[in-house]
């Protein structure tokens, strides 16, 4: 197996809120290797937009990171990214590990044309001289992106552009500076399907030229199976399983990943009745004691209710987080 | 091509609840003074429903589905055609027959948040419609409870108000509300887009209990094949303003015949790594284009794979290729 070019350790972000404190996500480890497509998947709440936001200090307040460590392992190096300072993981943000988030709409600016930011990124990171200079590299940028007619197309504004034609250009903003890590944060989920097909099919080429390695947060298992080489669920801002994508598919453990992927209608099979998972995501301001799905799982016994269940190897490569396994 | 009144007589089927026929809505689009011209949202669309069944219409944003659930319902006035509900005209109805058409046709839209008045208890909202259309109602609590046990709520949920409840309990608010009136058909816009996944499966369960319980008739809209696959009984996909094919779903989603349709099922990723990572996929080109100026002849002919000279040309005409399964394509 190839190096682990990322280790996030024991992670926990907490929200101040008036409300209460916010756990938004306790004790998150994985590893992610080089050259792969990691997944992370969970519904609405559960804390995976925050894990990828924490791994480069992307929180803002009221929101801090509480514990954890990130390394880090570019060549020979291993750097605990929750250490470094603003000025050192900027340089590393945008750089070695890219962004790319949801709304194409809100992640461009609406007052600079689309090849002025793409030259933005490259000229803070040191990659042109001028501005200027790097118009002529975001055309070819653009082009890799598939961007219809980019020669023309890097004078027009966000507006004058669809959904999928902005989503193409963060998309080289990302790629710009040649990351290491490219982050997807719900990338089609502003998509329509036909749209999302060409942008999924397109960060497949960008890692099969680049060889980047991407981390991808979806709530929709069809792009998990698309895409994922390896698979981690979260539920309510903890890991609950994580393995390769066949086995997470064909051989899930958890009782919450059992349900999830029972509660999704196949357009392929015919289904009598959906199964169902009763009862709906806990507060994090007040989690359940132990573990977090108690009370909603179907095989509840007394030591779910007082203790936190540890991630443990079960199969080879199959780290789940339950009692009764 | 409307038909006179006495061949109705003849064609309308006893089953048959809602027969549209090439219905047609036009937005104008303003200029500083003249009208620049009109979104054709719904660009004659004919279908029917029958009585007890579940017709689902797919497709991806803008392509005229939620436009043809409210203008069935005249929440907006059709530009054309006719909207015809167990024999009677909608679209020629005066005041007291839209009362009578209101009580029976209802609508359940995407987004909980916002349907509901945040002022009003569960109480107060489930009798609102009985109260606006003057149903004498015994015991109203008694009357409130009875719906809301329902659709999987309880009594003490009575006297709450909206923002206590989750998402999916909103959805079943909005439900107990539409039940409040006995409707024999409802519209269900998106019911579940706006839902997490484990709480989507017990809404989509419990509206299939309903129908089954009350004898509804569903016209399903989504842009989720999965969804619409389990709900439905007949399927209609729209592109661009049109249907360009109808069947029975079980059918439809093993076969699909329009090109455009094979290219949203080949499009839409599987939960089934094996599948996913095997299937070939239709290279998708370009994207949807503006219903301002739309395409001329075959709507899709600028993306599809197999257009010929006369998709440019003539439009194509909806023909049955099997029974209970029709196309609007020039290959057939």
């Amino acid at each position: 197996m190839s190096k682990k070019i990322l280790e996030v350790k024991n992670l926990t972000v907490h929200f101040y809120t008036y409300a209460g404190i916010v756990k938004a996500i306790e004790e998150v480890s994985f590893d992610v290797f080089e050259g792969e497509t990691f997944a992370l998947v969970g519904e609405t709440g559960c804390g995976k937009s925050v894990t990828a936001r924490a791994i480069t200090q992307l929180i803002e307040s009221p929101g801090r990171i509480v514990r954890g460590e990130v390394y880090y392992n570019p060549d020979g190096e291993r750097l605990n990214l929750l250490e470094l300072p603003d000025e050192e993981i900027r340089t590393i943000r945008g750089n070695d590990i890219a962004y790319i988030f949801q709304d194409p709409q809100s992640s461009l600016d609406p007052l600079y044309n689309v090849g002025y930011q793409v030259s933005e990124s490259l000229f803070v990171h040191g990659r042109v001289k001028s501005i200027k200079d790097g118009i002529k590299k975001a055309v070819n940028i653009l082009r890799t992106v598939l961007l219809p007619d980019p020669e023309r197309r890097v004078s027009n504004y966000p507006h004058e552009l669809s959904g999928g034609m902005k989503q193409r250009v963060t998309i080289g903003i990302g790629i710009s500076n040649d990351p290491r890590i490219l982050i997807a944060d719900e990338p089609t989920t502003a998509l329509d399907v036909t749209v999302q097909a060409q942008i999924l099919w397109l960060i497949k080429e960008m890692k099969k030229r680049y060889g980047v390695t991407v981390i991808l947060i979806t709530h929709d298992m069809g792009v998990v199976a698309d895409m994922a080489d390896r698979v981690a669920v979260m539920y309510a801002g903890k890991i609950v399983e994580v393995a390769e994508v066949t086995e997470v598919f064909k051989n899930p453990v958890h009782p919450y990943t059992q349900g999830l992927l029972k509660a999704v209608p196949n357009p392929l099979k015919k289904i009598e009745r959906l199964e169902t998972i009763p009862g709906t995501v806990p507060s994090l301001i007040n989690p359940p004691s132990g573990c977090r799905f108690h009370p909603r799982c179907p095989e509840i016994s007394k030591v779910c209710k007082e203790k936190i269940p540890e991630l443990r190897e079960v199969k080879k490569n199959h780290f789940v987080a339950c009692h009764n396994r | 091509m409307s038909l006179s009144e006495a061949e109705y007589m003849v064609q309308e089927n006893s089953r048959t609840l809602l027969r549209v026929e090439n219905l047609k809505k036009y937005f104008p689009v303003k200029g500083l003074f003249f009208t620049k011209g009109y979104v054709k949202a719904v660009d004659d669309v004919s279908f029917t429903i029958e009585k007890g069944e579940t017709f689902g219409l797919v497709g991806e944003s803008g392509c005229g589905k939620t436009t043809v659930g409210r203008t069935i319902l005249r929440l907006i006035e059709p530009t054309g055609g006719r909207i015809v509900y167990e024999g009677r005209d909608v679209t020629k109805f005066r005041k007291n027959e839209m009362g009578w058409f209101r009580k029976k046709a209802q609508i359940m839209f995407q987004d909980p948040y916002s349907s509901l008045n945040p002022r009003q208890t569960v109480f107060q909202l489930v009798m609102e419609p009985v109260k606006h259309h003057g149903i004498g109602v015994d015991d109203p609590e008694d009357f409130v409870v009875e719906l809301l046990e329902l659709v999987g709520l309880n009594e003490g949920h009575l006297y709450r108000y909206p923002h206590e409840f989750s998402g999916g309990q909103r959805q079943r608010i909005a439900m107990a509300r539409i039940l409040s009136l006995k409707p024999d058909f409802v519209v269900l816009d998106e019911p579940t887009s706006a839902l997490d996944v484990s709480v989507q499966a017990n809404i989509l369960n419990t509206l299939k209990d309903i129908q089954e319980d009350m004898d509804l008739t569903y016209l399903f809209i989504s842009h989720d094949l999965g969804i619409v696959k389990y709900m439905s009984h007949r399927t209609g996909v729209m592109y661009l303003g049109k249907i360009v094919e109808v069947g029975e779903s079980d059918r439809l989603f093993e076969e699909p015949l329009h090109p455009y349709t094979k290219l949203l099922f080949s499009a839409i990723p599987v939960p089934d790594p094996d599948i996913e990572k095997s299937k070939g996929k239709i290279e998708v080109q370009g994207e949807p284009p503006s219903p301002i100026n739309p395409p001329s002849g075959c709507r899709f002919h600028p993306r599809c794979p197999y257009a010929k000279e006369i998709c440019r040309e003539k439009e194509p005409e909806f023909k049955e290729i099997e029974k209970n399964h029709q196309v609007a394509c020039w290959l057939y």
